[in-house]
């Protein structure tokens, strides 16, 4: 069971109060698009063993939106951080690097 | 004016651990808005009657009170029969924020636990750390019970009060009388 922090009202509870909702730091493809980038944008996501940032929301609390860094291999959560952001920020990427060392270099030869 | 009428018309349990007893009818608005406007502030205090809560908080004097439910949320209380009243002076006050106060009073149903295992009965339905150190009386906690979502607060150190959906009372009121069965004391607090 997961242990998640709520950035928004500053609750840290197990995950049946809050709800996932995939992969974060999509871009959107919507009108004007190719069919391959609106395909990606809809259907394509990463499923990575390992370091994966997801949306949240806290649906039996607040009713925020926020994101988690967690590893979907071993369940840790790294961090949550802001719904607000087109990327995570460079103090939870730097926590993600010191429990994954090379993490990064990880993903983007697969 | 009709005679207002709980969801389960007061029913009470106290054959259990504790006691589980339906409140109400209780006068609730919500108000949404920006939390660091304090126009919106002043206007939740001048119809709660208390003073503003902390974050994650409840202040209380009787049926009144205010309970902070999110970064942009307050749920205002009072007695039913001053819902209206509360809620028609609201919109003036409101006037240069960007603010929503609806009353909500009909909506919800509200519950009470009482006796020493109260904080038992909670923990067993409720993903909270119940531990007397960690829950004190005035804090405010939105979460769920069992499947359904719900808040609640602690007035003493041995009641827990409830408010939930009205459409979900029968299901919270059931639920809660099963989570204070006759000895089915943990023994944990």
């Amino acid at each position: 069971m997961l242990n998640i922090h709520c950035p928004n009202c500053g609750i840290t509870a197990e995950e049946t109060e809050f709800h996932a909702h995939g992969e974060a730091h999509l871009k959107r493809f919507g009108p004007g698009s190719s069919d391959d980038q609106f395909e990606s944008y809809l259907f394509m996501r990463k499923n990575p063993k390992g370091v994966h940032f997801e949306r949240w929301r806290h649906q039996n609390g607040c009713g925020k939106w926020f994101h988690v860094a967690r590893c979907t291999m071993t369940l840790e959560v790294f961090a949550s951080y802001s719904a607000q952001t087109y990327a995570p920020p460079q103090e939870v990427l730097d926590i993600i690097e010191n429990k994954r060392p090379g993490w990064n270099a990880q993903e983007d030869a697969t | 004016m009709s005679e207002p009428v709980t969801a389960l018309r007061g029913a009470s349990d106290a054959t259990g651990i504790a006691t589980v007893t339906e409140l109400g009818p209780l006068g609730m608005i919500t108000l949404r808005g920006d939390l660091g406007d304090k126009a919106i502030i002043k206007a939740a205090v001048a119809a709660g009657g208390v003073t503003m809560p902390e974050v994650r908080h409840c202040a209380t004097e009787g049926e009144s009170g205010i309970a902070w439910m999110s970064p942009d949320e307050l749920l205002i209380m009072s007695p039913y029969s001053e819902v209206h009243a509360r809620l028609a002076d609201l919109p003036d006050k409101l006037t240069k924020s960007h603010a929503l106060a609806v009353n909500v009073s009909d909506a919800r149903a509200v519950f009470q636990v009482t006796g020493p295992n109260a904080r038992e009965v909670m923990a067993k339905l409720a993903p909270v750390d119940m531990h007397p150190d960690h829950f004190t009386p005035g804090m405010f906690r939105r979460t769920r019970i069992a499947q359904v979502a719900a808040a609640f607060w602690m007035p003493d150190a041995e009641t827990v009060q409830i408010i939930c959906f009205r459409s979900v009372a029968k299901y919270v009121f059931d639920v809660l009388n099963m989570a204070a069965q006759d000895r089915s004391e943990v023994g944990y607090f």
